[in-house]
């Protein structure tokens, strides 16, 4: 087989409410010395400012799928417009898909998990969310649009941070991580922002699940922290981000929240499998990202999970490494989460 | 359920040695017969007419990306994602039928046989006939288009149903409802039934005198590919391991009927084309292969052993004595029967 088909062509998707910049950010990445050529799915046609025929306007059709799962809709625009542009395989790099500053992230993710079409010829990067350091603050008030796309987010781009105070930046920082601890966050003037910080992050690889840690606010230095904490020293790591950044206000956004598990005894996987499978069809709906390393007993393989509301993916990654703890960590973040029904549910597929 | 490997055993009556191939140098999305001229139209740019002496004549179509095709015998209609409807006859002959003025992607192309041709951009799709152009905003964006084959009426499918045009009429457009996306739509030879390919592995169908629905499912992928056999006695359709054919002999169509089930393999079936004339029908499987089959009794002929890519394209000419095939990393071949 040719290296064109072989490869799967990686898909970005940008979304953020109205204004917070994300035509900034795609024109930023279309207009960069990067020899890569990028097609590009967006909703208004006229405001990127850089000549490119593989623009192509979508029109964010929705439709539900009839296999009984509520909360199971696809974009169908997607489907066919990532049909036709497999047809010119090798003319671009990657995809960009700009959501428009109301959608929802889900039916666009799960366009991925359920079409067979678009699996085979491509695959889900990133979802990177642009927000307003001046007004995110209010959206997440009074826009449910800008809260989901926070908590749906891989990567957060917080812009205009120039806007704004270093009080006012800590405060919106704050409400961010009190929706999704788990997103990369880059503080940011007019969207300037490295391209391998929000491209070909491969948030949604299942080979790439090292690590479920909480992100710390300390992406202002360029450090990045997670390749140096990718063992098993994850509470040390814990204390001292906390510790450095003892003075940081902790909110707790009464909708959207995310739920941590963790276990170091083995998980029975013949009682954990059933569980998951039993949640994410009854509480799909408020549950937008999960994701998993599991210890399973008797299995020397780390496995690996991933699902976006009712959607799930999963398989074993890896032998777990001989000085590797062996630890279970599952992270939801949702609407509305039953916390107690899960803790209790998830206690109840530890092996005793 | 009887196997068979085509890479081994020697079991099937073979005729690849008897296959011309053509080196046409390009993924192929369809092909048309135009007489005994073959146009193989590409996944992007151009297209390859195919004489009856073998000899291939490129010929530029599009700017980029083949979204579409269709012909009527005479001519084959290409939509790309250039924004144009090019028209291609025997002779190489290339015309400009329209250009969309935002250079929106030609998603969709229909003809019918007395000249009408219908393309669709997004949510519009439009209608040609002698001198009048007429067009016809849908709910979302279509899916498919399709002639009846009788009377002037067009069926655009697209989310939630099907809408019949009515180009020559004032008479307003008939929907006809179902759940879902509806990608693909084709009326019986008869014009008494209309069927979908729909997004989920399924078909829909209406029986047109009383709006029946008939549910076709069971699929383990989307179907891509419909072929009605000769008359109009069966629909034969991809997106299984083997050939389904759905019957439609009986005035009920396919209601409370179960399917055949035709050739059986490794593989799933990825385009099928129905011999004009005899109850034959050719089918090509994701893994590049290309039987005959004689719908009576499933028996099977190997035209093609299995290559690297699927099959995507196959048609026989409109005698039934040519079958021309061609695949996703361009190969073709071309068999005189």
């Amino acid at each position: 087989m040719s290296e064109l088909t072989a490869q799967k062509i990686p898909v970005t998707v940008l979304t953020g409410y109205l204004g917070a910049g994300k035509t900034t950010l795609l024109n930023r990445i279309l207009s960069e010395n990067h020899g890569k050529k990028y097609a590009v799915i967006v909703n208004e046609f006229g405001e990127i400012g850089i000549d490119n025929d593989l623009i192509i306007g979508a029109d964010e059709e929705v439709f539900e799928m009839n296999n009984g799962c509520v909360c199971c809709t696809v974009r169908g625009d997607l489907v066919r417009i990532l049909d036709g542009l497999m047809k010119r395989k090798g003319k671009f790099d990657a995809i960009i898909v700009e959501t428009t500053g109301l959608a929802d992230p889900a039916p666009v993710a799960q366009t991925f998990f359920v079409d067979e079409d678009v699996q085979k010829n491509a695959r889900l990067d990133a979802v990177v969310t642009v927000a307003d350091a001046k007004w995110l603050s209010d959206r997440l008030k009074d826009a449910p649009e800008a809260k989901n796309q926070i908590a749906f987010a891989d990567v957060i781009v917080l812009n205009k941070t120039d806007l704004v105070s270093k009080a006012e930046l800590a405060e919106v920082e704050a409400r961010i991580r009190g929706i999704n601890p788990y997103a990369k966050l880059h503080r940011t003037e007019r969207c300037k922002v490295a391209l391998a910080d929000v491209l070909e992050r491969g948030a949604f690889d299942l080979d790439r699940i090292l690590e479920i840690e909480p992100e710390f606010l300390d992406t202002g230095d360029g450090h990045d922290h997670h390749h140096d904490h990718d063992h098993h020293h994850g509470h040390d790591h814990h204390h001292d981000h906390s510790h450095s950044h003892g003075g940081l206000k902790h909110y707790h956004d009464e909708e959207m929240q995310s739920l941590s598990l963790r276990t170091d005894k083995p998980l029975d996987a013949t009682k954990f499998m059933p569980w998951l499978q039993n949640l994410v069809a009854s509480e799909g709906q408020k549950i937008l990202r999960s994701k998993g390393i599991l210890a399973f007993s008797d299995d020397d393989d780390r496995y690996v999970f991933q699902g976006v509301h009712m959607m799930l993916e999963g398989d074993h990654q890896r032998r777990w490494k001989d000085d590797e703890r062996r630890e279970s960590r599952l992270v939801f973040i949702g609407r509305e989460l039953p916390e107690q029904m899960i803790r209790d549910g998830f206690e109840s597929c530890i092996t005793t | 359920m009887k196997q068979f490997d085509p890479g081994e055993g020697a079991s099937i009556a073979s005729i690849t040695d008897k296959v011309r191939p053509l080196a046409v140098g390009m993924p192929i999305s369809s092909v048309h017969f135009l007489g005994e001229t073959a146009v193989f139209v590409g996944a992007e740019e151009k297209a390859a007419i195919v004489g009856a002496g073998g000899e291939i004549s490129p010929v530029d179509i599009h700017g980029g990306a083949v979204l579409c095709a269709a012909s009527d015998g005479a001519r084959v209609v290409t939509g790309g994602d250039d924004g144009k409807l090019v028209a291609l006859n025997a002779k190489g002959e290339v015309d400009v039928l329209a250009t969309d003025a935002k250079r929106r992607w030609i998603d969709n192309v229909a003809l019918h046989p007395d000249g009408a041709v219908a393309w669709s951009a997004g949510k519009i799709s439009y209608v040609r006939t002698k001198g009048e152009e007429k067009s016809f905003d849908m709910p979302s964006t279509v899916g498919g288009l399709a002639f009846a084959p009788k009377g002037l009426r067009l069926a655009v499918a697209h989310y939630n149903g099907v809408t019949l045009c009515f180009p020559n009429m004032a008479a307003k457009p008939e929907f006809l409802e179902w759940a879902g996306s509806h990608l693909s739509v084709t009326f019986s030879p008869d014009s008494k039934f209309l069927v979908t390919g729909m997004h989920e592995p399924a078909l829909h169908g209406w029986r047109l005198a009383d709006n029946r629905h008939m549910r076709m499912s069971g699929y383990p992928g989307r179907v891509r590919s419909m072929s009605w056999s000769a008359g109009g006695k069966a629909l034969a359709t991809s997106g299984a391991d083997t050939v389904i054919l759905w019957p439609f002999a009986s005035k009920d169509g396919p209601m409370g009927k179960e399917p055949a089930m035709l050739a059986p393999l490794q593989a799933r079936v990825s385009a099928v084309s129905c011999h004009p004339k005899h109850d034959i029908l050719a089918a090509g499987y994701s893994d590049g292969c290309v039987l005959m089959v004689r719908i009576e009794d499933g028996a099977e002929i190997l035209v093609r052993r299995r290559g690297n890519a699927a099959v995507s394209a196959l048609a026989w000419s409109p005698k039934g004595s040519l079958l021309a095939f061609g695949t996703e990393d361009g190969d073709a071949g071309m068999v005189e029967l």
